[in-house]
């Protein structure tokens, strides 16, 4: 029968596009939920010097033993409040910086000659060729007191001793932003290379200085790469561990080196994985109502 | 001709503008006249120069040299937003993140027109371009032609002297382009607004236009009205490139009052043909005839006065209205003939291989000396 027949290779294809769809969600399931759960679960246990170094969920008898204690510590200790403060801060400053570099680069970029286009974004991209790492340690000679920029301005003569940049929060930033800028760059490149030229036109066709035009067309509709790349830079910034660990100085608390320093240095593991908890949902709670907004913003007009 | 002249109702003055990118000139030091409520269409193939043209008309492009007047004012330097002109892209570029009434509305926005004007304003272009019931969708949720309408009110609602239209039919399915160009037409008799047409489609062209220009290679070829450019074309580009013609190679051997008489190989005849331009004996000529100036029949023609060649039929369409015939020459040379079908009838007049007379009067055929 033609409808058996019809029917068998759209079975086939109909498991296959359920595997496909599959994949991603088990891989969150694996490397994301999973271990959540596991972090979830002990940020409720208590410390123990034992391996490993937690109070099991079931005691002997088999009863539940959870506590809140960690979370509660977190909010005794004013510290805690202030590095997530600090934090977030540090993190949104940086993705501010990277976005007001950001876009008129990647602007340029998707107005340049197709020929040059793509040796520019090979550009961009071009400094993950080499470790992260190294490029850190990289600015750490740069910004030291006989680094390269100190020497070079004492040379000039603009200053008479040299200016201390690295162990600040200068350094941190100018770290930041430098290791996060292609983040920004490329998602706002794709928003606006697809954009149609023609539309700015229009605007200015319509009466628009070119800044008028900017702010009415061009920004509007790069939102959606303005969103894709802070959330880009804003997300990996504020968990950043190495960048203030080698750039920072050492009272330039923020919330990755407080979280590497209780799980390594403390080994308390409960209380490291309730500030990971909360620092998760300090990032989920805002991006979830910044989809909504967005998401109503779009309905509404 | 009318275009060099600059007389008083001239409303756009070109003055031998040019646009050069590096060493690619786009436009030729281009002179044109256009009249106050002239729908002017600028025809040619993609290249030629004609949105270079449009653009420099609208501003975002500078003339490498020359200047460009409007009503009386040089705004040859002008940015767009400070010069009378509107202009609705191929792309009708239609703000996608605006509704159909604040894209309606953003010219008059960014005049700071009061509020109440700006609603009775944006209401009237509804009205117009007949989309009153979409003034709150997105375009996203618009077909072409609804899409269409809302650049053509945007660009008309400032009132502009001049509108500018690149390309306004393209992106069209068939029957839409020949609604709109009918609205076209009347909404500019309406306003009485200067529109300037950029098309590649000449049939586009002559059905819209009040005058043409044809332009290739950053040069205008001719300029006149639609039947001029097709009735009497100046040249050899002209004549080809505005509809279907049939072109003669030849040397003049006879110059008459009113009439030049050419030597042909391809006919192996002497073709005569109505001549205007001043030519010698012995230069190398075109005669041009449309095919729809060809007569096509079994027998003899009688009038002595007339081309007449003998044929026979190579291939042959029928489209309804009219039938195509492809005849071939003893010569090998095709000619081809279009003929209305006049009598209703199963049986076909033509057959393949038939024998065939072909006659056209002089004055239907042009002598084209480039």
């Amino acid at each position: 029968m033609a409808a058996a027949g019809d029917s068998a290779p759209n079975r086939g294809d109909i498991v296959w596009r359920r595997v496909t769809v599959a994949i991603p969600y088990l891989w969150l399931f694996a490397f994301f939920l999973l271990p959540f759960i596991i972090i979830l679960k002990i940020s409720l246990a208590d410390p123990v010097i034992a391996q490993p170094p937690f109070t099991p969920m079931f005691d002997e008898s088999g009863n539940l033993s959870v506590t809140h204690d960690n979370f509660a510590f977190l909010l005794t200790d004013k510290l805690y409040a202030i590095t997530y403060l600090k934090s977030v801060v540090v993190a949104a400053i940086a993705t501010l910086l990277c976005l007001a570099l950001g876009f008129p680069m990647a602007y340029g970029i998707a107005r340049a000659r197709e020929e040059v286009r793509s040796l520019l974004l090979l550009l961009v991209v071009l400094p993950f060729w080499i470790s992260f790492l190294l490029r850190v340690y990289a600015w750490m000679g740069l910004l030291n007191n006989y680094g390269v920029i100190n020497n070079f301005l004492l040379w000039l003569g603009a200053i008479d001793q040299p200016i201390q940049f690295l162990y600040t929060d200068f350094a941190i930033f100018i770290g930041l932003t430098y290791s996060y800028l292609p983040f920004m760059i490329l998602p706002l490149y794709a928003t606006l290379e697809r954009m149609d030229l023609s539309l700015v036109e229009a605007a200015q066709d319509l009466g628009a200085s070119s800044t008028t035009a900017f702010w009415d067309v061009t920004w509007p509709l790069a939102r959606a790469g303005v969103v894709a790349g802070c959330l880009l830079v804003f997300i990996p910034a504020m968990g950043e561990y190495v960048i203030p660990y080698l750039l920072g100085g050492a009272d330039s608390l923020l919330i990755g080196r407080v979280l590497f320093d209780e799980f390594f240095v403390n080994r308390d593991w409960p209380l490291a994985s309730a500030v990971a908890i909360v620092l998760l949902l300090l990032l989920v709670v805002p991006i979830v109502l910044l989809q909504r907004s967005q998401d109503q913003a779009d309905d509404a007009v | 001709m009318a275009a060099a002249g600059g007389s008083d109702d001239t409303f756009i003055r070109i003055r031998n503008v040019s646009k050069l990118f590096g060493d690619f000139v786009a436009v030729d030091d281009v002179s044109l006249d256009i009249r106050r409520n002239e729908l002017f269409s600028i025809l040619g193939g993609s290249g030629c120069g004609k949105t270079t043209l449009l653009r420099m008309l609208a501003g975002f492009e500078a003339p490498s040299s020359g200047s460009i007047e409007i009503d009386g004012v040089d705004v040859t330097r002008q940015p767009p937003y400070e010069r009378p002109v509107n202009m609705m892209f191929q792309s009708y570029a239609v703000f996608p993140h605006m509704t159909v009434e604040k894209n309606i509305a953003y010219g008059l926005i960014k005049d700071k027109v009061s509020k109440a004007e700006i609603a009775s304003r944006v209401d009237e272009m509804l009205g117009l371009v007949q989309l009153e019931n979409y003034r709150t969708r997105k375009p996203d949720q618009l077909s072409g032609g609804q899409s269409q309408r809302v650049a053509l009110a945007r660009a008309l609602i400032k009132r502009p002297k001049v509108l500018l239209l690149d390309e306004p039919l393209a992106a069209l399915d068939k029957k839409l382009r020949e609604r709109t160009q009918f609205e076209l037409m009347n909404i500019q008799y309406e306003l009485g607004i200067t529109f300037i047409v950029v098309t590649h489609d000449q049939e586009e062209a002559m059905t819209l236009s009040t005058r043409i220009a044809v332009m290739d290679q950053g040069r205008f070829r001719q300029v006149g009205t639609p039947k001029e450019v097709y009735e009497f074309p100046q040249n050899r580009f002209v004549a080809d490139f505005v509809g279907t013609i049939n072109i003669f190679a030849g040397t003049v051997v006879e110059i008459g009052d009113d009439t030049i008489s050419v030597a042909c190989d391809e006919t192996g005849t002497t073709l005569t043909a109505l001549g205007q331009h001043p030519v010698e004996k012995g230069q190398n000529v075109t005669i041009a005839v449309r095919p729809e100036k060809i007569f096509i029949g079994k027998d003899e023609p009688e009038n002595v006065f007339d081309v007449s060649l003998k044929g026979v039929v190579d291939d042959l369409g029928y489209l309804g209205n009219r039938s195509l015939y492809r005849i071939r020459l003893p010569s090998g040379k095709i000619v081809q003939v279009s003929s209305q079908n006049r009598r209703r009838s199963v049986q076909r007049f033509l057959e393949w291989e038939d024998q065939v007379w072909l006659s056209w009067r002089p004055r239907s055929a042009a002598v084209l000396v480039d």
